[in-house]
């Protein structure tokens, strides 16, 4: 009964009931809300099938459309063969947002339950086991009805019959199958490679014989001097065999490293006691009798088999092997996708939305080819398992686009990283910093002034800032020279580094090293969630622990600490990062929908957009909120409902939920009647604390809310309006004394402080927004830490943008000099307002100006007069209605309820 | 169960993706009002650390404390996973358009849907 639907409430029956969007789009004064619903509704699937480059969209299983999502009683089957990592990570995936929908049947021809394979390499170091690797118990299956057979491979796909049937008999029917066989090593064809003794590495059995063979042989051979090779051989050293690398390149890791990062790897892995063998080539491998030691295979038959006793090389050259470890590479595994007719070229062959050429069939991980590449690294199969299980729950949005990659070595106490195109070429600069004394070695390789790729070596705690500048093609030109030495060489806006410059010393760190200041998470308590919750990505520990969670300045930090505790590429970030996770788009591309599609409400916006929530979440309202009132300034309805409590309330909340008042007293400047009445109202309302701001205002704390109307009531007779202290919005103009008084000011800064408060205030921006007027260099408005900051001299005006105090502090970069104060009003409403249209909602203008470049600022608001006037201009028609004073209008009555309680007695 | 239903006001005194605080004998309630029009009650204290959850924003069937974002679903006041705990739940009901409270909380756990 509580919850209910009422169709006696005095709406319009129709716009309760029948979409609560249909309601509000009558409510907001839109030209376009005389649609009918359906034009509504028929507009954003048509973008979608648009959007989505599906040749097999048109072709819905039937059974999806038989069997709708209230069809609980006929349930459609879901058949997975691969119980690896990326089959398992689209179930969870698929569970997350569709748990009801399929009946589901998992095959796997190992016999064990999922586990993380990425983590063999320390299995077979010793450093952890067989049972801390396991990612989804046996339980777990059971708990979400997930049938499961392991040992049991599935032989045959009949695609008309729609089963599948493994090698002992058993059958499933699906209608709808996800194919994840993964891969197999590539075997090399020379003579001996099915002797006993040599081996692949790529599953536990693998693993066992090798960990068997070391307890009963002397010398091993490692054919690859790949990622698995090196980490195979480390291993295996680390049992106490006498390893040696054998590789056909010029240098190891070749795919990964460029020869000086590859030499110095060498070196330190010679030191740990490897040999290497290198731009040799394998003839032949030879066998005998067995030579030493008992027989491996314990549980085998007693057959005596022959085992390798060594390996020969095509310049004649042979050494002696009792255990050959083939890691030349790896092939996609599409034996039974070929068996079944599926289309298959080096790899099984999908489009963007996961799905192989049978629309019933979807397919991730390594058996698959994506726009003609197959991903071996786990990151890239996550996103595909995301992709893949959006349209396995009916979702029909996600798309992939293919993932950058970038490279870990799991071999402890060797860092190494490297991504994207490091060998540099034509056309690319390199950057190198080499130090061999120190085993450190860093390049970057830039195109356009962008970030094209990097090889860390020895020093990798860089490695995921590089990896987003990468992500984010981010102009680098303007910090082009401290680029190398890393983020926290940039004294940047608190987006992210950390206090450590060596993954080494991070891990060095005591647990009880406080890791987030803001949330009290220290070191242990990261690594313990980590381990225990099985967490994978930056946003698991977040959600755990809070990590990072708040002003995001440890982001670094944190990631190095997952990195090094799951190991490899787990933390490295997506590809491409949505606005949250209500939607697969990013911020940019919701923006430019918004303006192109003409779409002038929240709810139009989420459903044009496929919105994955019914109405969003504290992410993403907010954001759209202020995307559609920066987009339409003259018809938007703000939707107070959308906006975090301190607009709505237009104060600051504080710890006990009462809020603070700080009324705007322009350019800093007050007089004895202004200071009476506020003396006055904070009396009358018995306001416990005052405090001056670092803005130079007046704030009032302890502020009940169903005090505040009455309270802005006097303060609005007093001629005072809101000092906006509480929004993303123009918070104060500070000056300093200037011409008028000061001995050695050179304009008049206060009041030029006043005329650019009068021009900004009342308007909303993506982050709080603050401005600074300095009458001399002296700056003691310190208006090089503002967002936009004036600084006088006597030939005129430096304008300085994108610095800010707070957690790192960051200091603004000249943006032009100008002489008169007309040229400052017009470029601060300029600046302003590219950065109200382009900045992400909640990105300072500090970070800002790092993303986008301030070259490009100057493009837009410096070297291009008209456009320099066409955005003040839109600033000026923005600011018409922003500057109606909200406490005005709340003392008068508007948002009444937003105040008053409702009082009920017993 | 017996409840003493009082009557607090019309539905449509209460935002739409929002609430509206009811100060009653025992203590602060936060009423809230979802997208679709369900109603739901709970103290209006978040059970971290006590910030007002009529304040924050509605979303779905949650809502998210103003003071440090900890989401508590409306319909058991169990906070959102990871997150531990819980804020207590009182029944509701909306007839004609009028909205009634109770102010015997429900029993842990159970939706309150299924206590009106």
């Amino acid at each position: 009964m509580a919850s209910m639907n009422n169709p006696h409430a005095p709406l319009p029956p129709e716009g309760a009931q029948s979409a609560p969007s249909g309601g509000r789009a009558a409510r907001i004064n839109d030209p376009h809300a005389s649609l009918p619903p359906e034009g509504a509704q028929s507009a954003p699937s048509g973008g979608r099938a648009a959007r989505i480059n599906d040749p097999h969209a048109s072709l819905p299983p039937e059974g999806a459309q038989s069997a709708p999502s209230g069809g609980r009683a006929a349930r459609m089957k879901l058949v997975l063969v691969g119980n690896g990592m990326a089959g398992m990570r689209t179930l969870e995936e698929l569970l997350k947002s569709a748990p009801d929908l399929y009946d589901i049947t998992v095959f796997g021809d190992e016999p064990h339950p999922n586990y993380n394979r990425i983590m063999l390499s320390p299995v077979l170091a010793g450093e952890q086991t067989v049972e801390q690797i396991i990612l989804n118990p046996r339980d777990w299956y059971a708990e979400n009805g997930i049938t499961l057979h392991t040992g049991k491979k599935i032989v045959k796909i009949d695609r008309k019959r729609r089963f599948v049937e493994a090698d002992d008999g058993t059958r499933a029917d699906y209608d709808r199958m996800l194919l994840a066989t993964g891969s197999k090593p590539f075997v090399l064809p020379v003579p001996g490679a099915d002797l006993a003794g040599v081996v692949g590495f790529r599953d536990i059995a693998d693993v066992d014989a090798m960990i068997d063979a070391s307890a009963n042989y002397k010398h091993a051979v490692v054919i690859g001097g790949g990622l698995l090779g090196l980490e195979a051989a480390n291993g295996l050293k680390l049992r106490g065999m006498e390893v040696s690398v054998v590789h056909i390149g010029d240098w190891l890791l070749e795919r990964q490293l460029d020869e000086p990062a590859a030499r110095l790897l060498q070196k330190s892995l010679e030191e740990k006691g490897l040999k290497f063998l290198l731009k040799k080539q394998t003839a032949e491998i030879s066998g005998g009798s067995l030579t030493s030691g008992p027989s491996p295979d314990g549980g085998g038959v007693g057959e005596r088999e022959q085992r390798v006793h060594s390996v020969k090389f095509k310049d004649g050259e042979e050494i002696p092997a009792d255990l050959v470890v083939m890691a030349v590479g790896i092939r996609p595994n599409t034996a039974l996708a070929e068996s079944a007719g599926l289309y298959c070229n080096r790899g099984l062959v999908v489009n963007d939305t996961m799905q192989t050429y049978d629309p019933r069939i979807y397919a991730v991980g390594e058996c698959v080819s994506h726009r003609g590449i197959a991903y071996g690294l786990v990151a890239p199969l996550f996103e595909q398992a995301k992709v893949c299980a959006n349209h396995l729950a009916e979702h029909g949005v996600a798309q992939y686009g293919g993932s950058m990659t970038s490279t870990k070595l799991k071999v402890t106490g060797i860092d190494l990283f490297s991504a994207g195109n490091f060998m540099g070429g034509k056309g690319l600069e390199e950057i190198v910093f080499q130090d061999v004394g120190r085993g450190s070695y860093k390049k970057l390789v830039l195109k356009d002034n962008k970030l094209a790729g990097a090889v860390l070596y020895g020093d990798t705690l860089d490695g995921t800032w590089y990896f987003e500048l990468m992500r984010d093609a981010t102009d680098v030109s303007d910090f082009r020279d401290k680029l190398l030495f890393g983020r926290h060489h940039l004294g940047d806006s608190g987006a992210g580094g950390g206090a450590g410059d060596e993954l080494s010393r991070v891990m060095a760190l005591p647990d009880t090293t406080e890791i987030c200041g803001c949330n009290g998470v220290c070191k242990g308590d990261i690594i313990k969630a980590v381990r225990e919750k099985k967490l994978f990505t930056l946003d698991e520990v977040r959600a755990h622990t809070k990590a990072s969670g708040s002003c995001g300045s440890c982001t670094g930090l944190v990631e190095t600490i997952l990195a090094a505790t799951v190991g490899g590429d787990y933390s490295v970030a997506p590809s491409k990062k949505p606005l949250c996770n209500c939607t697969e788009y990013t911020h940019d591309e919701v923006r430019s929908a918004i303006v192109e599609n003409k779409l002038k409400s929240l709810p139009e916006t989420m459903r044009f957009m496929d919105w994955k929530t019914p109405d969003g979440c504290t992410k993403c309202r907010p954001a759209l909120n202020y995307y559609l009132l920066c987009a339409w300034p003259t018809e938007y309805q703000d939707d107070a409902q959308s906006r975090y409590i301190n607009e709505r309330a237009h104060g600051n909340i504080q710890k006990d939920g009462s809020y603070s008042v700080v009324p705007r007293m322009w350019g800093g400047l007050t007089n004895p009647k202004e200071l009476r009445a506020i003396a006055d109202v904070a009396e009358k309302f018995n306001v416990p604390q005052m405090k001056v701001t670092g803005g130079q205002r007046i704030d009032l704390f302890g502020i009940k809310k169903e005090d505040l109307p009455a309270m802005w009531k006097d303060l609005s007779d007093a001629g005072f309006v809101s000092g906006h202290a509480y929004g993303k919005a123009l918070r104060t103009v500070k000056t300093c004394v200037g011409s008028e008084w000061c001995r050695f000011g050179t304009q008049d800064s206060t009041g030029l402080g006043v005329k650019l408060e009068q021009l900004t205030w009342g308007s909303w921006m993506p982050h709080k927004y603050k401005l600074a007027v300095s009458g001399c260099p002296r700056n003691c408005a310190e208006a090089t830490i503002k967002d936009f900051g004036v600084v006088c001299v006597d030939s005129g005006y430096e304008l300085h943008v994108g610095g800010n105090g707070g957690i790192k502090v960051r200091v603004t970069d000249l943006l032009t000099k100008v002489e008169t104060e007309e040229q400052v009003m017009e470029y601060t409403a300029a600046f302003a307002q590219l950065y109200r249209e382009e900045a992400h909602y909640l990105e300072r203008t500090a970070p800002w100006v790092e993303r986008v470049g301030l070259a490009h600022i100057k493009s837009k608001v410096v070297e291009d007069e008209a456009n320099r006037k066409v955005l003040a201009e839109r600033f000026a028609i923005s600011q018409k209605p922003a500057q109606v004073d909200p406490w005005k209008a709340r003392a008068e009555g508007e948002q009444k309820h937003e105040f008053t309680p409702i009082t009920v007695s017993a | 169960m017996n409840e003493n239903w009082l009557e607090i006001g019309h539905l449509e005194d209460i935002p739409r993706q929002g609430a509206r605080v009811i100060k009653t004998p025992a203590g602060e309630i936060a009423v809230f009002r979802t997208v679709d029009d369900e109603v739901f009650a709970l103290r209006d204290k978040c059970p971290h650390k006590g910030g007002p959850l009529s304040q924050g924003i509605v979303h779905g069937k949650k809502v998210a404390c103003p003071l440090h974002d900890w989401k508590i679903n409306l319909d058991t006041g169990l906070a959102v996973a990871p997150d531990v705990g819980c804020a207590a739940r009182y029944p509701v009901k909306v007839e004609n358009g009028q909205v009634s409270l109770s102010l015997t909380p429900s029993s842990a756990g159970i939706p309150a849907g299924e206590l009106a």
